[in-house]
């Protein structure tokens, strides 16, 4: 019995308090390992059973959940890296120096933001691949499919407005191309076709909307990071909420039936 | 300790089940410890690729110096490859709707039971070939090439050769109509628009009269859900066939109008 193990670590998990927090023994048997899971609140966005090929690396590539990892590492070196930045157009690109040469470790910290932003939209690609490939977006998962599309391209988004932020000739110059085809959009862009059905130019229509005026400037710098840090992450947040809440709700991973 | 081996006997083919699948292990150990393992792994790559590469940070932001080329981030651009070939308003706006549309439709068009949950292609070749086409064809080739083999003015360079920032190309590009004969302008709209709606309507509209009391697969569809899966195949399609006539028979455009251009 777990209980009658000696040392600190068994007497404390014996302990009034411990108990108050964790609420399963910890004695190697089926019970415990469901509690383990059920008794957890961020455990608890697994099953406590799942089914065996599931486990195989080779079938889901793991590639959700790292792609959720990488969310994760993003939001906890972006909060950091937002303690240093400031988003306007005197101080931005000052801060991507000051990160660089004076806060501790500020390089490492940006490195990894960035790194890892190209990384999840490399592991979102792969993971809608996999789902394809094992054609896991058959009944009964119809409708995650159409929420993990949105967060392919919240995802796109996230990096896309997190690109401008550095304000530095690459990052103006890839956001001018990117928001320069938004001018296009049919009715809605000044450049549009059927633009003057709606009447917009330069300073009124969609790509204005995004970027706060004719040019790629300090207003679109505040509106991008705004964007970037608060909205696209809370939207993106509630969508994977839907999206694992679902995966479970669908029966767990797909698998032949 | 190994997750306790599968069952001998297969699980019962159907579509919902009552009772717990047969094949389960517990999530703790079994799945919870993998999690952890990948995402030490992963944590590792991370660090070591952020000390080892710094992000690149240039000049600062100059709205009066323009770079040449101008690109936008790896991941557009695909799209912005495509702008060689389309207006903006096709290649950056309705384009990558349609792409959005597309891929969210995929699972209310697919209607083939077969191939749920397991990899395999002689089951379900038409949706494999076709998103595999999509997605390695043409939207990683065309990111490959806009990264590696585009320079100045968005010419074509081979990786690592020299970017002649004066390299000049001769646009002779003529549009379809005048090309095959027609130059009344007005008949080469109409000639447009019939080889336009013709290429994405009339040809899939005349497969499925031909087809559609041959084959059980198409019965099985349904009307409405071929006509969008044949209007999203053949718009991917109509994009190939496009690059293939600027690059082969220097086509412009194919539909010359005053107010759109394709
Ligand atoms: C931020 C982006 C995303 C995150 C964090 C995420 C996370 C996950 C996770 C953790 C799973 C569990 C299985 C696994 O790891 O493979 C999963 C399953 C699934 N995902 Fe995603 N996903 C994302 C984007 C997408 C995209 C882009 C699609 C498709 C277009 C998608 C469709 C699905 C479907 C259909 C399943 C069920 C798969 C099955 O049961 O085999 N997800 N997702």
């Amino acid at each position: 019995m777990a209980s009658e193990k000696k040392g600190w670590l068994s007497a404390l998990r014996r302990s009034y308090v411990w108990k108050s927090v964790f609420r399963h023994e910890y004695e190697d048997t089926a019970r415990n390992r469901a509690l383990q899971i059920s008794s957890n609140v961020f455990l608890h966005l697994h099953p406590t059973k799942v089914r065996r090929h599931a486990l195989r690396l080779r079938f889901t590539w793991c590639m959700g959940g790292v792609t959720f990892l990488l969310f994760l590492v993003l939001v906890v070196t972006g909060v950091i890296l937002m303690f240093y930045y400031r988003p306007t157009g005197e101080y931005a690109y000052h801060d991507m120096k000051y990160l660089e040469f004076d806060v501790p470790f500020g390089m490492i910290l940006r490195n990894m933001h960035r790194w890892t932003a190209h990384a999840m939209v490399i592991t979102v690609w792969l993971h809608m691949f996999r789902v394809f490939m094992t054609g896991s977006y058959k009944p009964p998962r119809q409708f995650n499919w159409v929420v993990g599309v949105g967060l392919l391209v919240l995802t796109m988004l996230l990096s896309f407005t997190g690109y401008l932020l550095p304000w530095d000739q690459l990052s103006m110059w890839a956001v001018t191309v990117g928001t320069n085809m938004g001018s296009a959009t049919p009715l809605a862009g000044h450049e549009g076709p059927f633009a003057e059905l709606l009447g917009v130019d330069a300073r009124s229509d969609v790509r204005a909307l995004f970027t706060g005026g004719r040019l790629i400037g300090p207003a679109t710098l505040l509106r991008f990071y705004v964007l970037h840090c608060v909205f696209i992450p809370i939207v993106a947040s509630v969508l994977m909420i839907v999206h694992f809440w679902r995966v479970r709700k669908d029966g767990g991973i797909s698998g032949p039936l | 300790m190994a997750p306790p081996s599968s069952p001998e006997t297969p699980a019962p083919r159907g579509a919902r089940r009552k009772r717990p699948w047969p094949d389960q292990v517990h999530a703790w150990p079994y799945l919870v410890r993998l999690e952890m393992l990948v995402a030490t792994a992963v944590m590792a790559l991370l660090t070591v690729w952020s000390i080892a590469v710094d992000a690149p940070l240039e000049e600062p932001a100059n709205p009066t110096k323009t770079p040449n080329p101008s690109k936008a981030p790896w991941y557009f651009l695909g799209l912005q490859e495509l702008l060689v070939y389309f207006d903006p308003w096709f290649a950056g706006v309705v384009l990558p709707g349609m792409i959005i549309v597309g891929l969210m439709v995929i699972p209310y068009l697919d209607v083939n039971p077969k191939g749920n949950g397991y990899y395999c292609f002689r089951d379900r070749r038409f949706a494999v070939s076709t998103f595999l086409f999509g997605f390695l064809g043409l939207w990683i080739s065309a990111i490959l090439v806009g990264t590696f083999a585009r320079g100045p003015g968005w010419n074509l360079y081979a990786p690592g050769q020299y970017w002649d920032a004066h390299k000049v190309v001769a646009i002779t590009s003529r549009d379809l109509p005048p090309l095959i004969g027609v130059s009344d302008p007005v008949a080469g709209m109409i000639v447009g628009a019939v080889v336009v709606f013709g290429f994405l309507f009339g040809i899939p509209w005349l497969f499925w009269r031909l087809r559609r009391d041959k084959s059980p697969g198409l019965r099985q569809l349904g009307a409405v859900r071929y006509a969008v899966t044949a209007f999203f195949f053949m718009s991917m399609l109509g994009v190939v066939v496009k690059i293939g006539l600027r690059l082969g028979f220097d086509v412009k455009y194919v539909l010359a109008t005053p107010w759109l251009n394709l």
